[in-house]
């Protein structure tokens, strides 16, 4: 079998011990190890979030073609993989992200017009990661594996896990970020120190342009046995799995049985930023299988057949979307440039005479002006 | 009343400076709303389309398709304040006051026709790009009360070191760039360092001065032609298979007269009505049945392995508008004749169209370039990058040819083979020469092979 026959023919490598709970025709099947009950209301939530973070995502690349953003990295088609996960969470647990996290961050209540604002260059991240539980977007690829090991074993060292206070940490990291020295060093940490940590990849098939099989030769999930944690692979696409297998490792975790790998199968649709080409080193045959198995479709064809929302529920939110998206649009434009003082604001937590000093020649020096105060 | 807003090409990319427009989705007059597409750019880096960030009515596009334009130029202008409905009289402004009545020269923001385009505020500086020469202005300082004490330059006479001139590393790599020699500069910087302006006005002249040859030549002996596009795509894969696979090239000549009879007689089927039926057709079939015999002429060198294929991309080279190309058909080994005589009319009409895809053009396996229809022989292909042979097919022509031992007159053509000697050697790609040749000699063995 040629490599172009597979990829033809995306799925064949899903396998086995794949966890689905909702197949892409959108009808519910039951996992013995994941048993899920979500009320009407709870999948219909679960919908909305879907729908309006597609919509924030769609409206983010619009603004970068427009040049009004320097650079997006799309969440299109991952938008299961990435709410289902997110609902999973709970207060006391950190997240910490890549750059393609919008679906989460949507999940912890940060305000996507923060996203925008680091796009667009106004500001390095602009939100407190211990408000949102949500630690600011990693561009260096598969660190912040690191930090979520690292913060991991504190939240060990504070003696809370199996109390009422117990937290996990969860990784985002994408396929491409397994083949990283970082990577493996968290995972060889977590699982000697027995972390209450979630790795959670979202397996996109590509990493750039660099497909799965220049990655592994072994499914990644498989990966967790060598170092002595469980893994499990997931549909991706599907938003009740995700959230299933999420919220079972994140329970595990928090009461003291260390770390899981979940590998989340999915498919980036889109480019890998806006300033890929994804024409170049793909073929639309496998974009378009994909297109079966969209995340959004499957939750509206389920709660279509059971009955559970009528046309009005679906405009509402398609509306509701579609508002959120021009107010975004608004606020992303009227985002002031950030003033040429607001460098020295964030260098150390607490004052440093230096610092201070160099502060204070660049006030007098912004002064020297014609035209200034 | 209008408003007319300009929407200026944005960068797309990291750092990207120009575009070229492809194509307009709309035209002036038509009513556009935020984020519907209105134009397809070329970057260095991709197609992408761009939406429109206005809702209102196209009032002009400002530049044509083909252009290269540089990133900020204001590309169309849209009226944002037209009533939609008042899309078929877009021009009919209120006659009220005209602006030559008006008195002062200064015309209101409010006026008709007035343009009031986005600022370009926002000119975003990405890491390791610079600042576009001229993008910034110096703001005037203040007089002698600056706060902060400068430091008067201090007299370029000291040199510091073995007489280097004191200059940054970029200033020195522009220098070098712009052939600006530094040790013949005063440097007006800090400490008499040399910075970029002196750098720049030291070229000025230089640029402006005529080249040595110029003047002796008369306009039109000479022109210069900007290498992009499919041409700078075309010179890099030539040079990259050139100097990486070491090509042979075998060539020979075929008495084709039964496989010209063999696509006079498939014209007149019906499978193949509708269908240009051309010698191409059987050639790309011989080639695709001797692939299958010699798997190995079908693959790819990948350092320390050969990737053999078992399946044909067919390429197919094209001579286009635009430079030349090569799309391939894809998975032609399981085409039966008459789907791959529509595939191989279908290719080259997409690309005389100039619609072919990088998909299109990408995975070929094998390529067929055909040189006969520029009306020479023959010719030593350069295999496409990626593969490991190009069949090269000349143009026939009637030859006097001993037929059964008889002087004759018959259709003969020249094949050439180029092919990548690290995997295959001289004895299989003969093999693989000699039985595309007996396979158009005598169409039969087409059948007796595949």
């Amino acid at each position: 079998m040629t490599i172009d026959s597979v990829r033809g023919a995306p799925g064949v490598q899903e396998g086995a011990d794949l966890v689905q709970l909702l197949t892409p025709e959108g009808e519910r099947v039951d996992h013995p190890d994941y048993p899920l009950e979500l009320t009407a209301e709870q999948v219909r939530a679960l919908y909305r979030d879907l729908v309006i973070v597609r919509r924030v995502d769609l409206e983010a690349v619009a603004l970068t073609r427009q040049g009004e953003l320097g650079i997006w990295a799309s969440l299109l088609g991952q938008e299961a993989a990435q709410i289902g996960s997110g609902r999973a969470l709970g207060e006391h647990d950190m997240v910490f992200p890549t750059y393609r996290e919008h679906g989460v961050a949507w999940c912890r209540n940060v305000p996507p017009l923060n996203l925008l604002g680091l796009f667009r260059g106004v500001s390095h991240g602009g939100w407190d990661p211990e408000e949102y539980r949500f630690h600011l977007y990693t561009i260096v690829i598969g660190s912040q594996t690191l930090h979520a090991t690292g913060y991991a074993m504190g939240m060990q060292r504070d003696g809370i896990l199996g109390t009422d206070k117990a937290g996990a940490t969860i990784a985002y990291f994408g396929d491409g970020a397994t083949s990283q020295g970082d990577v493996n060093e968290s995972f060889v940490f977590a699982s000697v120190f027995n972390a209450p940590v979630v790795f959670f990849c979202q397996n996109n098939q590509w990493a750039i342009s660099e497909p799965l099989e220049k990655q592994s030769r072994i499914p990644l999930y498989k990966r967790a046995q060598g170092y002595g944690f469980p893994g499990v692979r997931v549909d991706g696409n599907d938003v009740f799995a995700c959230l299933a297998v999420t919220r079972k490792a994140l329970e595990n975790a928090r009461s003291g049985q260390g770390p899981t790998l979940v590998e989340a199968y999915t498919y980036r649709m889109g480019a890998h930023t806006t300033t890929d080409d994804p024409t170049r080193y793909r073929l639309k045959a496998e974009e378009e299988a994909w297109k079966l198995k969209d995340p959004i479709e499957r939750v509206k064809a389920y709660l279509v057949r059971g009955d559970l929302a009528d046309a009005a529920f679906f405009d509402e939110i398609d509306t509701e979307a579609k508002d959120y998206a021009r107010g975004l649009r608004k606020a992303c434009l009227e985002l002031p440039d950030p003033g040429p003082m607001a460098m020295f604001e964030h260098v150390y937590a607490e004052g440093h005479p230096l610092i201070t000093e160099e502060q204070e020649q660049f006030a007098a020096y912004l002064a020297s002006f014609e035209g200034s105060e | 009343m209008s408003d007319i807003k300009q929407f200026r090409l944005p960068d797309v990319g990291e750092g990207l400076t120009e575009a070229d427009i492809v194509k307009w989705h709309v035209q002036p007059g038509d009513t556009v709303e935020v984020n519907q597409t209105i134009v397809e750019i070329e970057t260095a880096k991709a197609i992408v389309e761009l939406p429109c960030p206005f809702d209102g009515v196209v009032t002009e596009l400002m530049v044509t398709e083909g252009d290269t334009v540089d990133v900020g130029t204001p590309i169309i202008s849209v009226d944002v304040a037209a009533d939609s409905s008042a899309v078929a009289t877009p021009v009919s402004e209120p006659p009220a006051q005209p602006a030559a009545l008006k008195q002062d020269l200064v015309p209101s923001p409010d006026e008709p026709g007035m343009v009031t385009p986005e600022e370009p505020k926002r000119q975003p500086v990405l890491v390791g790009y610079g600042v576009k020469p001229g993008a910034t202005k110096r703001r005037p300082r203040k007089g002698r009360q600056a706060p902060v004490p400068e430091q008067p330059p201090a007299p370029p006479a000291e040199r510091p070191g073995n007489g280097m001139p004191l200059a940054k590393p970029p200033v020195r790599k522009l220098a070098k760039d712009l052939g600006v020699d530094l040790a013949a500069l005063t440097g007006t910087g800090p400490n008499g360092s040399i910075t970029r302006d002196d750098v720049r006005a030291a070229a000025q002249p230089a640029a402006t001065r005529p080249t040595p040859s110029a003047p002796s030549a008369p306009a039109g002996r000479e022109e210069r032609v900007p290498v992009r596009g499919v041409r700078k795509a075309t010179a890099n894969a030539m040079v990259n298979s050139a100097f990486t696979a070491p090509h042979v090239t075998e060539f020979l000549q075929v008495d084709v007269t039964e496989t010209m009879e063999a696509v006079r007689r498939l014209r007149e089927m019906p499978d193949f009505a509708g269908v240009r039926v051309s010698p191409l057709l059987l050639v790309a079939k011989a080639v695709l049945v001797a692939a299958a015999r010699y798997p190995m002429v079908n693959s790819a060198w990948a350092g320390d392995e050969i990737v053999v294929k078992h399946y044909v991309n067919l390429g197919i080279a094209a001579a286009t508008e635009r430079g030349l190309i090569v799309p391939n058909v894809k998975d032609a080994h399981a085409m039966s004749l008459p789907d791959l005589a529509k595939a191989l009319n279908d290719l080259t009409e997409t690309a005389r169209a100039g619609r072919t895809t990088p998909a299109d053009m990408s995975h070929g396996t094998i390529t067929i370039t055909n040189v006969g229809v520029f009306g020479v022989d023959t010719g030593t292909p350069i295999i496409t990058p990626g593969e490991a042979a190009i069949l090269a097919f000349g143009q026939i022509r009637d030859m006097p040819w001993v037929h059964r031992g008889e002087l004759a007159i018959r259709r003969v053509t020249t094949l050439a083979l180029s092919f990548d000697h690290r995997i295959i050697d001289g004895e299989l790609g003969s093999k693989f020469l000699r039985d595309v040749g007996a396979m158009l000699e005598d169409p039969l063995h087409m059948l007796a092979w595949s």
